[in-house]
């Protein structure tokens, strides 16, 4: 773990793996300190912004967070229906050399974890892809992914909470309410939030 | 001077019929608070360049990918919220360049805040903290010195939040869409007594804006980043806006093994001064992404965020490293 200077109040955490990003992350969370502004888990990097005065007390957690000990998720799995009829499902299955029955199955069959969220409100990238299913984006991205579209892109899935540009391969839609900011719990998915995709007619 | 004393009640009036307003969400925000009465309102008549709706933003939510957004020049906002009695976190307007024009329909106080910029009533020239009665036009010219006006009125402006805030955030599309005549702008109940002012202090941004900045936390992408930040001279570009301010001059070398390197996208704070390919830093303020993937050479300091805010395209820029 290193620790990066970022301003006077805030640091930017740098780890090695998902994986230590979620411990480092569950880590702070679970102190609940009230000095923090921000958390903001990102690839390899956990962001930590706080009050004037704070930033010691968040160094203390870091020097004893234990990064093999990836926190247990207490929040109840999501479940996201899907229509898997996306308009990159047969290039997906071709890629991976499969049906795309077999597509489904293996991206329905999979528990995921949200990492982190970025891009867009709501847009939160999961983690647990099978490997089948990791694949690059598409050579030139799509001006307008619908609302709902499920893809997938590298070692992610996710779903488009609103319409957006976007290279992701789309395997399918979903009508989940992802992301509405008048709801007290705005976003569907957040950071440490275990998901599973259902196969729909 | 005295505040003057505000009596909504009897100055209360139903719109003109033949009158088409495009009410902003104002019968949502009137079902979800019936204390706000139907005549209590502005009416936007002209919005110059650009006039928003701006509070203090809803930091803590950028881990949901929402930037933090909010008045990119904060003490100007509070001030112009102070001077008229409200809470310092009540909703008001940011006007980028002047050229706003609004009708009250009601009584009320306002405070016009930032840089130096005229403020007419009717078409006569006034100092501000002033007081409107109903149908009385209000109108701003073009501020001197600086970019962003704050126009503050008894009350707040009461249209919907979104998470907790009716900033319009113009990255990602949250809270009301930026103003446009014939706009329909609900107020809420004054809370407060004005605070008297005598004289208030524009807003004034020098000709060179000299900003300290710290380094890291990516300053190991560059060749010796102390001294090409302290070197470089840079100019603000006229592509700066709510996002970040856009430099143009020196280009910001990276150390060679990382010349053509991308880095994991990772968060970004307020201030981070980000240097993409092409090595012109961007100097991110409230509407930034909250994520990013080119490296963040340094972070300059909060306070130093107004007057960025306020800086015109052409102001010259140079950094200062922290220690």
């Amino acid at each position: 773990m290193q620790l990066r200077r970022c301003g006077t109040n805030a640091v930017l955490v740098e780890v090695d793996s998902l994986g230590e990003v979620e411990a480092v992350r569950a880590a702070v969370e679970a102190a609940e300190l009230p000095g923090v502004v921000e958390l903001v888990p990102a690839a390899r990097t956990v962001l930590v912004v706080t009050e004037p005065g704070t930033l010691p007390a968040v160094r203390k957690i870091l020097a004893t967070a234990d990064l093999a000990h990836r926190p247990r998720t207490v929040s109840d799995e999501v479940v996201i229906p899907v229509r898997y009829d996306g308009p990159d499902l047969d290039l997906v299955a071709e890629t991976a050399g499969l049906t795309t029955a077999e597509v489904v199955d293996l991206h329905a069959g999979a528990t995921y974890q949200v990492a982190f969220c970025g891009f867009a409100p709501g847009f939160a990238y999961l983690t647990g892809l099978p490997e089948p299913l990791h694949q690059p984006r598409l050579d030139s991205p799509r001006t307008k992914v619908p609302a709902g579209s499920v893809a997938i892109a590298g070692e992610y899935t996710a779903a488009y909470p609103r319409a957006t540009p976007g290279g992701w391969r789309l395997i399918g839609r979903t009508d989940a309410p992802l992301f509405d900011p008048r709801r007290p719990t705005p976003a569907l998915l957040t950071p440490g939030h275990r998901v599973r995709f259902e196969a729909t007619r | 001077m005295t505040p003057p004393r505000e009596s909504y009640a009897q100055n209360a009036r139903v719109l003109p019929p033949e009158r088409e307003s495009r009410t902003l969400r104002a019968r949502e925000s009137n079902v979800q608070d019936p204390r706000v009465q139907h005549s209590r309102t502005l009416t936007v008549l002209r919005t110059g360049p650009q006039t928003l709706i701006q509070d203090l933003g809803r930091p803590g939510n950028a881990h949901l990918g929402v930037p933090p957004s909010g008045a990119l020049d904060v003490p100007s906002f509070e001030l112009a919220n102070r001077l008229v009695g409200n809470p310092e976190d009540a909703a008001a307007l940011e006007v980028l360049l002047g050229g706003l024009s609004l009708r009250a329909n009601a009584s009320c106080t306002v405070a016009v805040t930032g840089p130096s910029t005229p403020v007419l009533v009717n078409g006569v020239l006034r100092d501000s903290p002033l007081h409107l009665t109903p149908d009385d036009t209000l109108t701003l010219g073009t501020p001197e010195g600086g970019l962003r006006s704050y126009v503050a009125v008894s009350g707040g402006i009461t249209v919907p939040a979104d998470l907790g805030s009716r900033s319009t955030d113009l990255l990602s599309g949250l809270g009301p869409a930026p103003l446009q005549p014939d706009d329909e702008l609900p107020l809420g109940d004054p809370t407060g007594v004005p605070v008297g002012v005598d004289v208030l202090v524009p807003v004034q941004v020098p000709d060179e804006l000299v900003v300290p900045v710290f380094l890291g936390p990516r300053d190991d992408w560059f060749d010796n980043p102390e001294r090409q930040l302290r070197e470089g001279r840079w100019t603000v570009s006229d592509r700066s806006n709510r996002v970040g301010i856009r430099l143009t001059g020196t280009a910001l070398d990276r150390v060679p093994c990382r010349v053509g390197q991308e880095l994991p996208s990772e968060g970004l704070i307020t201030g981070a001064v980000q240097v993409p390919a092409d090595g012109r830093p961007v100097v991110f303020l409230a509407d930034h992404p909250t994520t990013g993937g080119y490296p963040v050479i340094g972070v300059v300091p909060e306070y130093v965020l107004p007057l960025l805010g306020q800086a015109p395209p052409g102001t010259r820029l140079r950094f200062t490293p922290q220690a």
